[in-house]
């Protein structure tokens, strides 16, 4: 039974749109001069296949199904009615792919590649004294990146937080564009009062501090939706459905107070086309002004909101830790590297230190932030040096 | 100019209205005054009564917006908008909803350790960054210039929890060389700020040379630039004097706009070093959900927002006399 | 230009280093270079205490300050165990007379059925003064001389002790008798009115006369002030003083100034533990009509944030954001260390200061540290005195011997560190809503599958996981040190284990044969479908993801899902209290030494969702409330454990609570403290503490010596990589 929750739309959109930029860049005109460009700089292609990477872990992490419980002798369970019984938990390709780590738990701390716990135990010896020990692992030199406090593989936890990260570094952006295009285009285009509401509607989400702006939006929708790990039937809506989820709050209202940039941009962007020749002639030939719009200005506004998109993702990236540290992040139960930090930096203070959990955040954050910095700048510089001056 | 300046302060009074309503809307619909109280009377022993003796006290026992129960203006007066929200406008804080204290003294309080941390941080860093930034430029070429690109992309794809976390674990306790946290007033502060002003320029530096590097870059490769070397005046005479000159009004549209916020102070810094700033308030204030002091930051946050805006443009009349007013 | 700019920055450099050398050579004491040697004990506070008045305050974290400065009537005694009181404002004990209906005596033995007046009479001691404050500064002709401040009175005045002028003057019973007072008056809102109300004689009828008072006084000014009437703002300026003399308050009475008795309404022998807490210590009534001024309002000072007390320390600067520092009362009585102590303190050198004059600290500075990392490390530094332990420096700190015993790790005792182990008298439970229709209940198959849960809860493996090992599994709500308290286990989850000689945790088995028993093999019900339990809690924090990961596998043990239902606390309390939860975690610190206070965490008429009192899991058996009845009140006898031990069997029985764990506290302190004996019922001991500030200040001069030498190599290689460049530059240009 397949579970899909609001946020996998993200990352389904994501994939559409980088299909739709593939297609687009083979028909003549702007962005296939700033492909050959950006093909020509070989660390940007780098950091694209690692991006390609990190989303195709994302989207492996996307596509999950429940499978029916089995009672002992392995038969599905059936209900009364004769349907299948589905687990709460729903597995993604990811987590099947694997499980083996997934299942592996120690008790608490390894370190990497360790054979024995990191923290010792009482153990009760034979004779009946209790003694402090290291005990064994369960699965010696199975963990690659050790364990965290209860015994979890971090390998798994760091690749399942790539699908949180990568939600709210594109998710945000993918979310608001149409309402920045909505806005942003009738402020342009028609002019006049709709475009002093559009701007006063900005100006003073703007002016309201974005972290508090979140704080009060994530206790209003944030706390009542699904949280992370097993599913609740209360989330379910047709059984297959989770659209109340906290992440895609986050998603909607760290696009909300960052979506000023780009709705300012296309309005300008928008006053500029308006005034273009064929724009002029179109519109001299009788076609009707959403006509125009759709057919003339939206799509040549397509590589402004790439280069938002490439632009803010790795700043969405950063926030997410910082917010899961105030606590108004993604839910405890949620995977994520901004979490990992979080439990990290406490363990910072054990002696010896549990430098693991913080290393593997670090490397697996800063190997998608820095691809997306490089690849954001060769995309920017292809498509249009000016903006360097937003 | 002047007319220019009164007719930008008259725009920005229907957003902060917008700010005000919008705030209000979010904090008495988001936490109901039960949720406040309950939360706020603490774990042990609270009776409904309880509940509502203590909406009685601290003026929430009033309908959000609207008063049908009362007669003429009171039906405005009598809410929980106007007795909260709307003093705000001259700035009368009120009190915080958890301890009930004077919100206003507190925040002229705690701007000063905000102050110490913020503007060092922001003086030095603007600083190193321009300084970085024209070695850059003028390296440029250079494995310099490849080597300090590298470390800007390197160093703003890290999350400021490391920089803070390593900051204090390495300078603070493996190499004992500051205090790891604290704070004490007036010159005494002096060893508690260098740690934090050396994160929060770290943090900083890498996006801030990345930026202004661009801006130099771009500034040479103009046509004035050209002529000042073709008459042999030497690199680094073109760089410093002519290009930082007419660098300045990016510089200043970056800078200045964040000034007003130094005021604020950094949320995630303070709370670390625990420095007693604004900062330190805030995050205090949302994890004890004291709406009253959140409301507040909230709104002050937004006029220091639109200070900005209004500084910004003011200022590059006095840097380029070219910008006209319409 | 660019020359000379290095330069500049040269000298700063040069000028930075010599203020550091300057501080000292240990760059990292985060104390002024002038306390160093001085008497002064150094410790923490995680979070800005919300009241330090006397009738609101009740957290542990805001007793450790004002139980410094306010003196109740009686205190703990410092060594003895059991917990024993002693008189402390109070000459001596009193004796609780007892009368019935007609007005007879009756002996103190009486069953509580027959009492109809319980009378407390407190004698004080003559001779305690106040500390020296302003509230007391008197004009020639006697008047309070800052009654009525203005603004212009202001300047230059930001805290208590700014002001120019302090008095004193002797305690008197007036003062308790006020303190009663304020704890009805509505703007204080004490949280224990409630209690109080239920035993104090007229206490009720006093506080909703107040409550009318204080409504009328606000209708009038609204009126007067017409729509713009702001109460808030109102009453910042212009504070309620509400007349206490108004209204007769018959369970409070003065005998004389040194003298005073108090009426309860039934026999309740645990009055007394309230006497010993700050609620009912004295507050002269100067203070309050000293501080219930609009201009001081205004500055933020209260009696909230600035206590008027008799005790050994007075409040020398409040600044919450950053540190609190009491300093000695200069008033403070005779008081003298405990000659008597338990067995084995005489050894731990606890009465090497037996009768010397108390307190023995100058200063008590408390520092702000939110974060347990820099507390920590700023402790094993030597600048704090003491130290808890967090669970992730736990191993760092202490190592189990092979007896068992916790100690000090190697490492630790070099630096001459020691601990001090206590059991706390809280217990941490998680109930079942027992309204619910799948986990609540009272027959047999419902305390089974409750039982079967119990079992699978295996708080052995939580403790030594997330407490390492600080705790002691709970066989029943009583912890151990509180009257009825037994070492026997749990029956219904331990087995007697005859070769280890002590009970153990009944096999994961027969909690499934329990469960199948129950209704529901393997975890499913009659039709197969998977037992589904809500676990409702308020761990929003993400260093209590694993927690609620531990519990998710337990019950996964027994096939049953638990379904995690975090939210915020006001939701959590709001599920609570509307019943719409099924299984909870919470916990209960004692408010005092006698076992009632946790058995009426389960009895029938606190329930919390029919009565809002502070039964969570709505448990109510009658049986077990007839006892609970019967018991509360009784003074503590061998009847009374008879009643208490049934009562334990009923409770272990129905199992509405899984009987978590008591709390084990472990505090670090440095060598150079002495007199520390762990006390979880007192609060008021820093005045026994001493300290050795010169040996303190030659370890902290061992223990952090700078190391400079990275930062010189880093800086070299900086400049080495630089190099060619700025050559080769040079010459191209040239």
């Amino acid at each position: 039974m397949p579970v899909i929750f609001a946020t996998d739309l993200i990352v389904y959109i994501l994939f559409a749109g980088a299909f739709y930029f593939m297609l687009a860049v083979r028909k003549e005109g702007m962005l296939k001069e700033a492909w050959k460009d950006v093909k020509k700089r070989r660390l940007a292609m780098v950091c694209l296949s690692v991006l390609a990477a990190y989303s195709i872990v994302a989207l492996a992490d996307s596509i999950r199904w429940r499978d029916p419980i089995r009672n002992e002798s392995g038969r599905p369970a059936l209900s009364p009615s004769g349907g299948y019984i589905y687990s709460a938990e729903a597995l993604s390709i990811l987590d099947r792919a694997l499980s083996r780590i997934r299942l592996e738990n120690e008790k608490t701390y390894s370190a990497p590649l360790s054979s024995h716990l990191y923290v010792k135990e009482s153990i009760e010896l034979p004779d009946g004294r209790v003694a402090r020990e290291y005990p064994p692992l369960r699965y010696p030199g199975a963990h690659i990146l050790g364990t965290d406090k209860v015994g979890n593989d971090i390998l798994y936890i760091a690749l399942k937080g790539v699908r949180t990260g990568m939600v709210i570094g594109a998710g945000t952006t993918i979310v608001i564009i149409p309402f920045a295009i909505f806005f942003g285009v009738i402020a342009g285009y028609y002019g006049g009062l709709i475009d002093d509401i559009v701007q006063y509607l900005y100006t003073t989400l703007a002016s309201i501090p974005g972290v508090l702006l979140i704080v009060a939006f994530m206790l209003l929708f944030g706390s009542s939706g699904y949280q992370g790990g097993l599913i609740r039937q209360s989330d379910l809506v047709l059984q297959a459905f989770v659209p109340n989820d906290r992440l895609f709050w986050l998603c909607l209202i760290l696009g909300v107070t960052s979506w000023t940039d780009l709705c300012r941009l296309i309005r300008g962007e928008t006053l500029k086309l308006r005034e273009l020749e064929y724009v002029q002639a179109s519109r001299a030939f009788g076609v009707s002004r959403r006509g125009i719009i759709y057919r003339h200005i939206v799509p040549n506004l397509m590589h402004l909101i790439l280069i938002t998109f490439v632009l803010q993702f790795s700043g969405l990236v950063l926030a997410e830790a910082i917010l899961s540290y105030i606590g108004i992040g993604v839910g405890p139960q949620m995977w994520s590297w901004g979490n990992m930090i979080n439990t990290a930096r406490l363990e910072l203070s054990m002696e010896p230190v549990v430098w693991w959990n913080l290393l593997a955040s670090f490397v697996f954050m800063f190997g998608l932030v820095l691809p997306a910095n490089i690849f954001g700048d060769a995309v920017r510089d292809a498509l249009d040096p000016r903006l360097r001056f937003k | 100019m002047l007319a220019y300046m009164i007719r930008r302060l008259l725009y920005a009074i229907p957003i902060i209205i917008g700010v005000n309503i919008l705030t209000a809307a979010l904090f008495f619909y988001v936490n109901t005054p039960d949720d406040m109280a309950r939360k706020i009377l603490g774990e042990k022993n609270i009776t409904p009564q309880a509940i509502e003796n203590w909406k009685m006290d601290h003026g929430y026992n009033f309908p959000a917006f609207i008063n049908t129960k009362e007669k003429g203006a009171a039906v405005v007066t009598q809410t929980i908008f106007f007795q909260k929200s709307v003093p705000l406008l001259w700035f009368d804080f009120g009190r915080s909803d958890r301890n009930n204290i004077d919100i206003g003294a507190e925040i002229r309080q705690r701007m000063w350790p905000s102050l110490f941390i913020s503007l060092p941080t922001f003086a030095i860093g603007v600083t190193l960054d321009l300084f970085f930034a024209m070695m850059l430029a003028y390296y440029k070429g250079t494995y310099i210039d490849f080597l300090g690109l590298v470390a800007g992309v390197v160093l703003m794809s890290i999350s400021s929890l490391f920089y803070i976390i390593t900051g204090q674990y390495v300078f603070g306790k493996a190499l004992r060389l500051f205090p790891i946290s604290g704070y004490d007033t007036g010159i005494h502060a002096f060893k508690f700020v260098v740690l934090p002003v050396i994160v929060g320029i770290m943090s900083g530096i890498g996006a801030g040379i990345r930026f202004y590097r661009t801006v130099f870059i771009e500034e040479i490769g103009k046509d004035y630039v050209r002529t000042a070397r073709a008459k042999g005046l030497p690199e680094s005479a073109v760089l410093f004097k002519h290009a930082l000159k007419n660098a300045m009004i990016p510089v200043l549209t970056n800078v200045v706009v964040s000034i007003p916020f130094l005021f604020y102070g950094s949320l995630i810094m303070e709370t670390f070093f625990a420095i007693p700033g604004l900062g330190n308030f805030t995050i205090q204030a949302i994890q004890s959900q004291d709406f009253a002091i959140v409301r507040s930051m909230v709104y002050l946050g937004s006029l220091l927002y639109i200070a900005g805006l209004i500084l910004t443009d003011v200022s590059y009349t006095l840097v380029d006399p070219r910008v006209k007013f319409e | 230009m660019y020359l000379s700019k290095r330069i500049g920055t040269f000298k700063i450099l040069v000028l930075l280093s010599i203020f550091i050398a300057a501080s000292g050579c240990t760059p990292d004491d985060p104390y002024r270079s002038s306390e160093r040697g001085k008497n002064i004990f150094y410790t923490t506070f995680v979070e800005p205490p919300k009241h330090l008045d006397p009738a609101r305050s009740y957290s542990a974290d805001e007793y450790d300050i004002i139980a410094q400065i306010y003196e109740p009537p009686f205190q703990y005694h410092y060594l003895l165990r059991p917990y024993t009181l002693v008189p402390l404002s109070a000459q001596d004990m009193p004796i609780p007379e007892y009368f019935d209906r007609s007005g007879r005596k009756l002996p103190e033995n009486v069953p509580p059925n027959r009492v109809f007046r319980a009378i407390y009479g407190i004698r004080i001691k003559k001779g305690i003064m106040y500390q020296p404050h302003p509230a007391f500064a008197r004009n020639q002709d006697g008047t309070l001389k800052y009654r009525k401040l203005s603004e212009n009175d202001m300047s230059g005045i930001n805290e208590v002790k700014d002001f120019t002028v302090k008095g004193t003057r002797e305690l008197r019973s007036d003062d308790f008798i006020h303190e009663i007072k304020r704890l009805a008056d509505p703007q204080i809102e004490s949280p224990i009115l409630p209690i109080l109300e239920k035993y104090i004689l007229g206490l009720k009828e006093y506080s909703d006369a107040l409550r009318r008072d204080l409504e009328d006084i606000r209708r009038e000014r609204k009126k007067k002030a017409g729509f713009s009437y702001n109460q808030t703002l109102d009453e910042l300026e212009n504070p309620i003083i509400l007349d206490y003399g108004k209204h007769p308050l018959p369970g409070v009475e003065k005998i004389d100034d040194y003298a005073y008795r108090i009426i309860l309404k039934t026999k309740y022998p645990q009055f007394l533990y309230w006497l010993a807490m700050p609620f009912l210590a004295p507050v002269p009534q100067e203070a309050d009509l000293f501080y219930r001024q609009g201009v001081l309002a205004e500055r933020n000072i209260t009696i909230d944030r600035f206590p008027v007390g008799t005790g050994p320390y007075v409040m020398d600067t409040y600044n919450p954001n950053m540190e609190i520092i009491l300093s000695k009362n200069v008033n403070f009585h005779d008081e003298y260390y405990p000659s008597r102590g338990e067995p084995g303190d005489r050894e731990l050198g606890l009465l090497d200061d037996a009768g010397k004059k108390l307190p023995f600290i100058d200063k008590i500075v408390f520092k702000l540290e939110k974060e347990a990392i820099p507390r920590w490390n700023k402790f094993l530094q030597g600048y704090y005195d003491n130290s808890g332990i967090t669970s992730e420096s736990f191993d760092q700190a202490v190592a189990i011997s092979a007896s068992g015993r916790a100690n000090v790790t190697d490492a630790m005792k070099k630096q001459g560190i020691r601990l001090i182990t206590s059991v706390r008298p809280a217990t941490y439970y998680n109930g079942f809503n027992m309204l619910d229709d799948v986990v609540g209940g009272y027959t047999p198959t419902k305390d089974k599958l409750r039982q079967a849960i119990s079992i699978a809860l295996n708080y052995e493996e939580y403790i030594e996981i997330f407490n390492n090992g600080r705790g002691i599994p709970a066989m029943s709500p009583i912890p151990p040190g509180i009257f009825g308290y037994s070492s026997d286990y749990n029956p219904y989850v331990y087995n007697w284990d005859s070769a280890k000689k002590r009970p153990v945790r009944k096999s994961l088995n027969e909690a499934k044969r329990l469960l199948a028993e129950a209704g529901y093999p393997g975890g499913r019900d009659r039709e197969g479908k998977p037992l589904v339990i809500n676990f409702d809690n308020p761990w929003t924090g993400a260093d209590l993801t694993p927690v609620i990961d531990w519990y998710i596998k337990k019950f996964a043990l027994l096939g049953i899902q638990l379904e995690n239902r975090t939210t915020d606390y006001n939701r959590f309390q709001d599920k609570m209290a509307k019943g719409n939860f099924q299984f909870f975690p919470w916990g209960w610190n004692a408010d005092y030494p006698d076992p009632e206070n946790f058995f009426f965490l389960l009895y029938g008429g606190n329930s919390k969702v029919k009565y809002g009192g502070e039964n969570a899991a709505d448990y109510s058996n009658p049986v077990f409330d007839d006892m609970f009845k019967k018991m509360e009140n009784m003074d503590d006898s061998a009847q009374r454990l008879a009643i208490i031990k049934e009562m334990t069997s009923i409770l272990q029985r129905e199992s509405p609570w899984v009987w978590g764990y008591h709390p084990v506290a472990f505090v670090l302190y440095h060598q150079w403290v002495k007199n520390v004996k762990a006390n979880p019922m007192a609060n008021n001991t820093m005045k026994y503490i001493r300290i050795d500030a010169a040996e303190r200040e030659k370890l902290r001069y061992e223990w952090n010596r700078p190391n400079y030498a990275p930062i010189v190599i880093v800086a070299a290689i900086i400049v080495i990589a630089i190099l060619p460049a700025v050559i080769r530059k040079k010459r191209t240009e040239r």
